[in-house]
């Protein structure tokens, strides 16, 4: 055993590069929770952004440009789902099923022509000064901006619920729609606009995977992480400050047992594979041992006669 | 026409299209994968094999196959439904779908089964393997030889005897190029996660490794060698040529085209029979991917007199003097190791540091 190989800064900087993708994709399905929708599609609209972004990143050369695409496949997709569960009033928990097997076969589908591609380099930014500061510069500073995108995000979801009209009216409507219909609000207006932003973080999400962690486009590449943003909204008890922590624990705990490994630590590796899971959970669990419940309109079907 | 009559016609015809076929039936020949086709790696060589046999019988055989079936109670089921569906060989290409493969070969006598890796046979079911340990040599050869820090990572997969296998011969080769060698393993607990695998990269590379070994089926390692610019992978199952001539310098190539025609034909003839197989580089069955330019010429050429001398059977991967890892004998001065050894090994030999979880 030698922990002395494991060095902490590259550790926290890759903390945070693991846990962009689950986190951005958790913060889009806690705004669609928030209004009441739950959406079981994150995994699906994941790998549709991961092959959109990639497949336009490859023939533009530009990242930034693919990056844009994802977050449109993500959206895209995520219109099929409004369409069902707000205008046919389909099932949301069937619906959103479906949406990730579709979105798998879509992927692959579309991703045909890109196996073993190679994507542009996605540029890190190199902030004069500010990077070449000792420890805090690789860790703070030194990424690529979907990272701090995603970190700016989590700050304006939280704020906009908490502080702003249109905020207070979307948690309305995931409390009560029937209320907030009453009082004027158009639910399924509001509704629409979630569930697309939340397939845009979700396609966003997928795109950081298949362009700045991996970065290649193969079949089943998200392997589950829109699972993981999924359980994540709920064990952080739908609050963007508890899913930012929540990705960071697994994130960090993910690279670091991996670290542990090859360092030979003297823990079971059976352990160390479950302990992202279970820390998550655990720290989470006792954190949302406060009053804090699901938006009480959940997963219920609106309509406007009701 | 109604909705009913369109069906009834269309089951009319299904009808007579089966009485046509029934007197010139092709073979049906099902494969059971365990990850994407596009995985470039372990599953891709098993469907170019399909591929191989398509081509080579034409129209005298029919595929089918079901990907990224999961391992356990699952696979059972897929297995269930391509017997169901009149395949009569069917092909499941991983370790874990060994008891799903007996389960389901019990209630189907009649359907021959190919299990891959495996060790467990029935009257209709037969095993084959390939002798990776043979390429692992040559790697772990050319790896002893290309690392400057000394630090080979190892990404794992599933301990089982076949990748343990593959760890100790590349140790015991590159060990032997390279008396400091050291090897981290990291165990990913997955055949395919291309998002593991490359965080399983960096924090081997970030941990002082400058030559990567995988046992995992994805290209991701490679991108994240690339991406640290100084570090050597090498192709897994597949060659994985879009990461050559660097980071990628070799690879171990598994082609089943051969074994897959020969067995479809047997089962055609009516002589097929179950046995166990286990193939290396002199059958072909495990091929040497190009050794890249960025090798030094000298090793190159070392490299390839190795992958000879085990092809022509004059040198085995497990020749002694070795020691398990607890420091207890293994294998005498020129004594070789045995085949059912080999097959059931779970043991670490000396020099390798870590520990085999259970």
């Amino acid at each position: 055993m030698d922990l002395s190989s494991i060095n902490p800064v590259l550790l926290l900087a890759s903390l945070i590069v693991a846990a962009t993708p689950i986190l951005v994709a958790a913060i889009g399905e806690l705004v669609v929770e928030r209004a009441g929708v739950l959406n079981l599609g994150v995994e699906g609209m994941m790998i549709t952004g991961a092959i959109c972004g990639f497949a336009v990143a490859v023939e533009t050369g530009s990242p930034a440009l693919g990056f844009l695409a994802a977050a449109a496949g993500g959206a895209a997709l995520s219109g099929l789902f409004a369409a069902l569960t707000q205008f046919a009033l389909a099932n949301q928990v069937a619906s959103g099923l479906a949406l990730t097997l579709f979105g798998l076969g879509l992927s692959s589908l579309m991703g045909q022509g890109y196996v073993g591609v190679k994507p542009p380099a996605t540029p890190r930014l190199d902030i004069p000064l500010l990077g070449d500061i000792p420890v805090l510069g690789r860790v703070v500073f030194g990424h690529d901006l979907v990272v701090y995108l995603g970190l700016a995000l989590v700050v304006v979801v939280w704020a906009w619920l908490k502080f702003t009209r249109a905020g207070l009216v979307l948690r309305a409507v995931g409390e009560n729609h029937d209320a907030a219909h009453a009082l004027g609000y158009k639910v399924v207006r509001l509704r629409l606009l979630a569930i697309g932003f939340g397939g845009a973080c979700a396609g966003l999400g997928g795109a950081y995977i298949s362009l700045v962690r991996v970065p290649q486009w193969t079949e089943g590449m998200t392997a589950g992480a829109g699972w993981i943003a999924l359980a994540l909204v709920v064990f952080a008890s739908w609050k963007p400050g508890r899913v930012l922590l929540g990705a960071w624990l697994f994130g960090g705990v993910t690279v670091l047992q991996l670290n542990l490994q090859a360092a030979g630590i003297a823990i079971p590796v059976e352990y160390l594979s479950m302990s992202p899971y279970l820390i998550t959970i655990l720290v989470l669990v006792i954190m949302s041992a406060d009053r804090s419940r699901a938006p009480a309109s959940l997963g219920r079907i609106f309509h406007a006669s009701g | 026409m109604n909705i009913k009559g369109l069906l009834a016609a269309a089951g009319l015809a299904t009808g007579l299209a089966t009485a046509a076929a029934a007197q010139d039936d092709p073979t049906k020949v099902g494969f059971i994968y365990v990850g994407p086709i596009g995985d470039g790696g372990w599953t891709y060589e098993h469907d170019k094999a399909r591929l191989a046999v398509e081509e080579h019988f034409g129209d005298k055989v029919e595929t089918v196959y079901q990907e990224s079936v999961p391992e356990g109670a699952d696979a059972e089921r897929a297995i269930t439904q391509m017997a169901l569906q009149g395949a009569d060989l069917i092909f499941t290409t991983s370790f874990g779908f060994m008891e799903p493969t007996l389960t389901v070969a019990r209630k189907f006598p009649d359907v021959k089964f190919e299990h891959a890796t495996g060790y467990k046979t029935l009257p209709n079911v037969s095993t084959y393997s390939a002798r990776f340990y043979e390429g692992r040599a040559v790697q772990g050869h050319i790896a002893g030889k290309m690392t400057e820090s000394d630090i080979i990572g190892y990404i794992a997969s599933y301990p089982i005897p076949e990748v343990i296998r593959g760890i100790n011969s590349a140790f015991v080769h590159a060990r032997e190029a390279n008396p400091d060698v050291e090897f981290k393993i990291i165990w990913a607990y997955t055949w395919f996660d291309p998002a593991k695998e490359a965080d399983a990269a960096t924090a081997l590379i970030e941990q002082g490794a400058d030559v990567i070994l995988q046992h995992t089926d994805s290209t991701a390692p490679h991108a994240a060698a690339e991406k640290a610019g100084d570090v050597v992978t090498f192709g897994q199952a597949s060659d994985m040529a879009e990461y050559k001539p660097f980071p990628r310098v070799s690879s171990i190539i598994d082609n089943w085209a051969p074994y897959y025609i020969d067995r479809v034909q047997a089962v055609m003839d009516g002589t097929w029979e179950s046995q166990q197989v286990w193939h290396g580089i002199d059958e072909g069955m495990v091929e040497i991917g190009e050794i890249t330019d960025a090798v030094p010429d000298e090793v190159k050429q070392e490299a390839l007199a190795l992958k000879e001398s085990m092809a022509s059977g004059e040198y085995h991967p497990f020749t002694g003097p070795l020691k398990k890892k607890d420091g207890s004998a293994w294998l005498a001065e020129g004594e070789t190791a045995s085949d059912e050894t080999l097959l059931g090994m779970d043991f670490y030999v000396e020099g390798l540091e870590a520990d085999i979880p259970q």
